[in-house]
């Protein structure tokens, strides 16, 4: 299939079509500077604000799929194919209010208004994909929206509200989406280049092509390289509209999830299957940033404080790595070799992640520490997978987040753990192991007493959780009062 | 009470905020011949700068100029009090994160990667990095002060029991959403228009003018709406729109400076972390006979706001109590850190924090409750009721309200249940804690205007509720304009929550010269007595006549009657003598009282609100919304500050929590699981403010010093009821206190 150079996507009802842009323009840059719809804020530039929150509608599946994202870290190719709503969409030029809008207004949600815009989009991505929220869903819906004002009561009374008015018609125009072409992407600006493949052989070649090429997943971590490091990236490669890599599989034996797979698909279903790793995924980011980011941006970037890498290494997940020459396939405890360089090699990119279904009797957990509940980075981050014969321990991994240059396994607690009955005195010699296993660094999210005393104390509310003695977690905890 | 004065109508610009039609500086139409300016900041806390070599800056693409010190036509100065810093540092730069340079360019991006071309030659020199290493060297940025009443020493000599304690307290970035910004635009002749993000128009345009080598009436500066400020945009503002008018000056076009968020943290200041030592003596009932305060705050490489804030921590190390022998010294410690500025309650809740610490500890050292050693030590309303700085309290309201809140709460019960719960429970400890607020209205007799300026807070909607009222007509007829220092010259500040204390009283004095003028001239026009005459729903009634008001406003329009107006207002009363701290420098006090309840993870030092319920006086609420909205979003600003918002610099003076990655204000999900907030009701000012309200902005803060003093609780047993816990107290902090206390 020949390639575009020419981006389409919805707004307001119309179709807008670009060429020659800059690869690397976000979306929040173009509705301010190049739309002058300054509807959308700046508050920080690097997706943890939220005053840049506008939704985006796909088709998936022969429906409509709307999420909020941050436009301050969006490449603009990346709308290729898509619907973009922002706070000016709702209200048609502010003629009407939608419900939204006036459950804000009527609930006294906003005070200087700057995040407002913001909240509203959530909020609006909320109305149209849940339908009765639960106060938790509320505050996980508005978990990437900071507000300095009002000290968000308002706007949770607001988002209860919302729902009462008459239902608006549809923002939406899949017919006018429908006319966007479904070819790839090959855009070429100054010299740099913008590559927006759909098909996996064509990745294969464009990767063995390009291999200094970036690939941009998700883009939430790539996005700052641009707005905060002013790096100049010469080649992009994004993988989001490869069909191949969107598959996301419940087999037999293991979940098999396609590398452009966004965070809050991929945790649903892992969600499924180990329900006990919940908490931790409501704590991992944002909706925002779940909704753009990638399970396979989160492992292949590999950041020693990416919070899925521990379950994932803890419960045996696998890496299958693709290039033009075939595929082979590693075990993610393998895959990272030090801090930021992994077992990729020129031309290699992520095609699939697998993870092992739990087994009979399998425990599996995974805990995080930050200063704050929700999007915030680990300063601690444990996983562990626990297998019993009888009292004894027939199996145990662990893998950590937080404590050295990469995600690893705690070896040294695992051995002293493994075959011995899951007890006291284990678990006393396990601690006392993860203190051979790591020398954690201290920085401004934690310092290494604190890091090591807390991964140490994290076993024990694991072995106190499969003990039977555990309390719940202050989270959980404070959501019965 | 009449009329929309006191309803809880939604903010003016609601409908404009949540549709996106509300426009901040940065939204404004761009003049065609605009520029974006960046900076270039130092690398270094303390170094002589040898040399700065900007070619590959100028060289860089769409760069059209670059500035340096040496280039500012008027006054390298932005100290708003006292002159001493530098816009562009000249000589040395004083702080990691100085501005040294500016760059204008013709793209946001474009200048801002040319700003990081800059090869400067820096002579590193030695740098004082903390409160406690300037003081040891004697290191200020103003004279330290003190303050005495009795005889602290002897009396905490004599006393049956003492405890003493050095504390930190953590500082706090005000993180308003919108960050800094300005946009000078030159005019005809000269004359510069300034668009600049502050709290502060009159002072942007002074210093401005001075930077640039103009006067004042050379520049005007406006102001619609801030998206936050908080104290951030009182004196900040001012380096930013002098480096946009530098820029603008220079190069004859339009300049806008808008700061990168990361930029915006490491070049602005915050509000002051302290390091505070105490010694108290104290009675067996818990009441203090004498008390000895240390305290050294970090205010960085200038004086800026530092010594009203400081004196303000000097006036409110008492918060609700009653201390006879006091002693306090305050140091202003100048630091190679950037300046440190005004953040709502402006030094006040430092000062709180200090005296609730002692408190706590004396509880904890008798084994009573600190509810009940609070209230043992409050202010009389008869007796023992003068301030260590000689204001005698008239208007004490907090016994009643304390009393009213702990029956409210369920307090005692709740206490009684949480240890019963503590005693049962191994991984999950509960605390509660039951804290008053004191907070001293319309310090200083400087605020002389109208001229507010909008943040957020609700100001100008309760002042178009006040004209509406006063010119009998509905909300709809008033419009709300920008603050521009054209229209309304000399304003101060809005700050120290008098925003509608000031701008609701001038815009009343305003409205009835109005419509005392309309009233004459209706008696005359229609030959009734002025007695007779009434204005109410846009309705004039003259006599048996009725004219709706725009008829009247014809008629006198023809009979040349001047129907526009200025009005002015100064608080009254106040008066205070700077050197020896004592006369009145408060109008009067708004009080409020808090309970906060938390579970804590004794194995990770998490924790959760759990339960907070709130009584605060307003006054007469000019409007209960806006009111409720500066309580709960006070409080819950004052939560992050004790909890999870944590400054940190490196060993190199670099600041390293500078955006929302790094730096954790709270989220939606740290709100109490079960919030209940009152507004104290029947509690009209017994001064007289507008319609007897009360400044509602800054007090509602301190009362989150009982989420700390819960978590304390929930941290102490019996083998050691004194934790050390500080603050911040982040997870870290809360285990760190668990563990030192044996758990």
């Amino acid at each position: 299939m020949a390639a575009s150079d020419r981006i389409q996507f919805v707004l307001d009802g119309n179709l807008v079509e670009l060429t020659d842009v800059d690869p690397t323009r976000t979306v929040l840059q173009y509705l301010r500077e190049d739309l002058r719809r300054t509807g959308t804020k700046e508050g920080c530039a690097e997706g943890d604000c939220g005053a840049c929150t506008v939704v985006v509608a796909e088709q998936r599946n022969g429906k409509a799929e709307l999420r909020a994202i941050n436009s301050c870290i969006q490449f603009v190719p990346t709308l290729h194919g898509k619907e973009l709503l922002t706070v000016e969409s709702l209200c048609r030029g502010g003629e009407s209010l939608h419900p939204v809008q006036q459950a804000m207004v009527d609930n006294h949600g906003s005070q200087c208004g700057f995040c407002t815009p913001g909240f509203v989009m959530s909020l609006y991505a909320l109305y149209e994909t849940n339908p009765a929220p639960t106060r938790r869903e509320i505050d996980d819906a508005l978990a990437g929206n900071l507000c300095r004002c009002t000290g968000y009561r308002p706007i949770v009374a607001a988002a209860r509200a919302m729902y009462q008015a008459p239902r608006p018609d549809g923002l939406l125009h899949p017919e006018t989406l429908a006319k966007t072409h479904g070819e790839s992407l090959a855009i070429e600006h100054d010299g740099r280049r913008f590559f927006a493949p759909v098909s996996i052989a064509e990745l294969a070649g464009l990767c063995a092509r390009y291999p200094d090429a970036t690939l941009l997943a998700g883009g939430t971590d790539v996005g700052l390289w641009v707005t905060k490091q002013h790096r100049v990236l010469d080649t992009i490669i994004h993988t989001g509209r490869v069909a191949e890599l969107h598959t996301l599989e419940t087999g037999a034996t293991h979940i098999d999830i396609g590398a452009a797979v966004s965070l809050t698909d991929a945790m649903a279903v892992f969600v499924d299957q180990y329900p006990q790793l919940e908490e931790i995924f409501l704590r991992f980011a944002s909706p925002p940033i779940r909704n753009a980011g990638t399970l396979g941006g989160n492992v292949a970037n590999g950041s020693p404080i990416g919070d899925s890498m521990p379950a994932l290494m803890a419960a045996g997940t696998t890496l299958v790595l693709r290039s033009a020459d075939g595929s082979r396939e590693i075990g993610l405890d393998d895959f990272y070799h030090d801090y930021m360089q992994n077992d990729l090699r020129p031309g290699e990119f992520l095609e699939r992640i697998r993870v092992p279904l739990p087994g009979a009797g399998t425990v599996l957990a995974s805990h995080k520490l930050s200063k704050r509940f929700d999007q915030d980075i680990s300063a601690v981050c444990t996983a562990y997978r626990l297998e019993l014969d009888g009292d004894t321990v027939s199996s145990f991994r662990m893998a950590c987040g937080g404590m050295a240059a990469t995600i690893r396994r705690a070896r040294q607690c695992e051995q002293a753990v493994t075959g011995q009955p899951w007890n006291q005195a284990t678990l006393t010699a396990g601690r006392a192991a993860l203190a051979k296993d790591f020398t954690p660094i201290s920085d401004m999210r934690a310092t290494a007493a604190y890091r090591l005393r807390a991964a140490q104390n994290l076993l024990t509310r694991f072995y106190l959780e499969t003990t039977g003695a555990s309390e719940e977690t202050v989270y959980a905890y404070g959501r019965q009062g | 009470m009449r009329g929309v004065v006191g309803r809880a109508l939604p903010h003016d610009s609601a409908v404009l905020h949540v549709s996106g039609t509300a426009a901040y500086t940065d939204d404004l139409p761009e003049p065609r011949d605009l520029l974006h300016v960046a900076v270039g900041l130092s690398d270094h806390a303390h170094a002589r700068i040898r040399g700065i070599d900007l070619d590959a800056v100028i060289g860089a693409e769409g760069v059209v100029a670059t500035c340096i010190a040496a280039d500012i036509p008027g006054d390298n100065n932005c100290g708003p009090i006292v002159a001493d810093e530098e816009i562009l540092a000249s000589d040395t730069a004083l702080y990691a994160g100085q501005a040294i340079f500016a760059v204008a360019a013709d793209t946001v991006d474009r200048a801002r990667r040319a700003a990081r071309l800059a090869e400067i030659d820096y002579e590193p020199l030695e740098a004082i990095l903390d409160p406690l290493a300037a003081v040891e060297k004697e290191s200020f940025v103003l004279p330290t002060e003190t303050m005495t009443r009795g005889d602290a020493a002897a009396a905490i000599e004599k006393a049956p029991h003492r405890v003493s304690r050095r504390l930190t307290l953590g500082g706090q970035d005000q993180f308003y959403l919108e960050g800094h910004i300005a946009m000078a635009i030159p005019q005809e002749d000269g004359g510069l228009l300034v668009y600049s993000s502050t709290q502060h128009p009159d002072e942007v345009q002074h210093l401005v003018a001075h930077a640039i080598g103009r006067s004042a009436k050379d520049v005007v500066c406006i102001c619609r709406r801030m998206g936050g400020a908080f104290g951030g945009k009182e004196s900040q503002a001012a380096t930013i729109a002098c480096i946009a008018a530098i820029m603008a000056v220079k190069t004859g076009r339009s300049c806008k400076l808008r700061l990168d968020r990361d930029d915006d943290m490491v070049m602005t200041g915050k509000r002051h972390d302290f390091v505070i030592e105490y010694e108290a003596g104290f009675d067996d009932h818990g009441r203090i006979l004498g008390v000895d305060f240390m305290f050294a705050s970090r205010c960085g490489i200038s004086a800026d706001l530092s010594g009203p804030v400081n004196d303000r921590t000097m006036f409110h190390c008492d918060n609700a109590y009653f201390l006879e022998n006091v002693h306090i010294t305050s140091h202003r410690c100048k630091t190679n850190t950037v300046s440190n500025t005004a953040f709502r309650g402006f030094g006040g809740p430092q000062g709180m924090h200090a005296i609730e610490y002692v408190i706590d500890d004396i509880a904890r050292t008798l084994g009573k409750d600190p509810a009940d050693v609070r209230r043992r030590n409050f202010y009389g309303k008869t007796t023992r009721n003068v301030t260590h700085y000689r204001q005698t309290i008239e208007d004490n309201i907090l016994e009643d309200l304390f009393d009213k809140l702990e029956a409210d709460a369920d307090y005692r019960a709740r206490r009684d249940e949480i240890r019963a719960f503590n005693a049962e429970h191994r991984v999950l400890r509960r605390g509660i804690a039951m804290t008053p607020v004191k907070f001293g209205i319309s310090f200083t007799a400087t605020h002389l205007n109208h001229g507010g300026t909008e943040m957020g807070q609700g100001l100008y909607i309760k002042v178009a509720q006040v004209a509406a009222d006063e010119l009998g007509v509905t909300l709809d007829r008033i419009r709300i304009n920008a603050a521009d220092t054209s229209k309304v010259p000399n304003a101060s500040a809005t700050a120290a929550s008098s925003g509608s204390d000031i701008n609701g009283k001038a815009v009343q004095a305003a409205c009835r010269k109005i419509r005392g003028r309309l009233t004459e001239f209706a008696a005359r026009h229609f030959s009734v007595s002025e007695a007779g005459i009434d204005f109410a729903g846009n309705v004039v009634s003259i006599g048996e006549r009725e004219l709706a008001f725009e008829e009247l406003v014809g008629l006198a329009w023809f009979d040349r009657v001047q129907m526009f107006a200025t009005g002015f207002y100064r608080t009254p009363k106040i008066h205070y003598d700077r050197d020896t701290f004592s006369g009145r420098p408060f109008f009067y006090y708004g009080y409020g009282a808090a309970v906060s309840e938390v579970v804590v993870d004794t194995l990770t030092g998490e924790y959760r609100l759990t339960r907070v319920d709130i009584l605060h006086d307003c006054g007469d609420s000019l409007n209960p919304a806006m009111d409720l909205g500066q309580v709960e979003g006070g409080f819950i600003q004052g939560a992050g500050w004790l909890t999870s918002e944590e400054l940190c610099w490196n060993d190199k003076g670099e600041l390293t929590t500078h955006a929302p990655s790094t730096y954790k204000i709270p989220t939606c999900s740290d709100l109490p699981v079960d919030w209940r907030v009152e507004l104290l009701e029947n509690a009209a000012n017994r001064e007289d403010t507008i319609y007897r309200s009360k400044a509602v902005g800054e007090p509602p803060l301190m009362l989150a010093l009982s989420v700390f003093h819960a978590l304390r609780d929930a941290i102490a047993t019996d083998a050691n009821p004194l934790p050390d816990l500080r603050a911040p107290a982040t997870p870290e902090a809360v285990l760190d206190a668990l563990v030192s206390n044996g758990s």
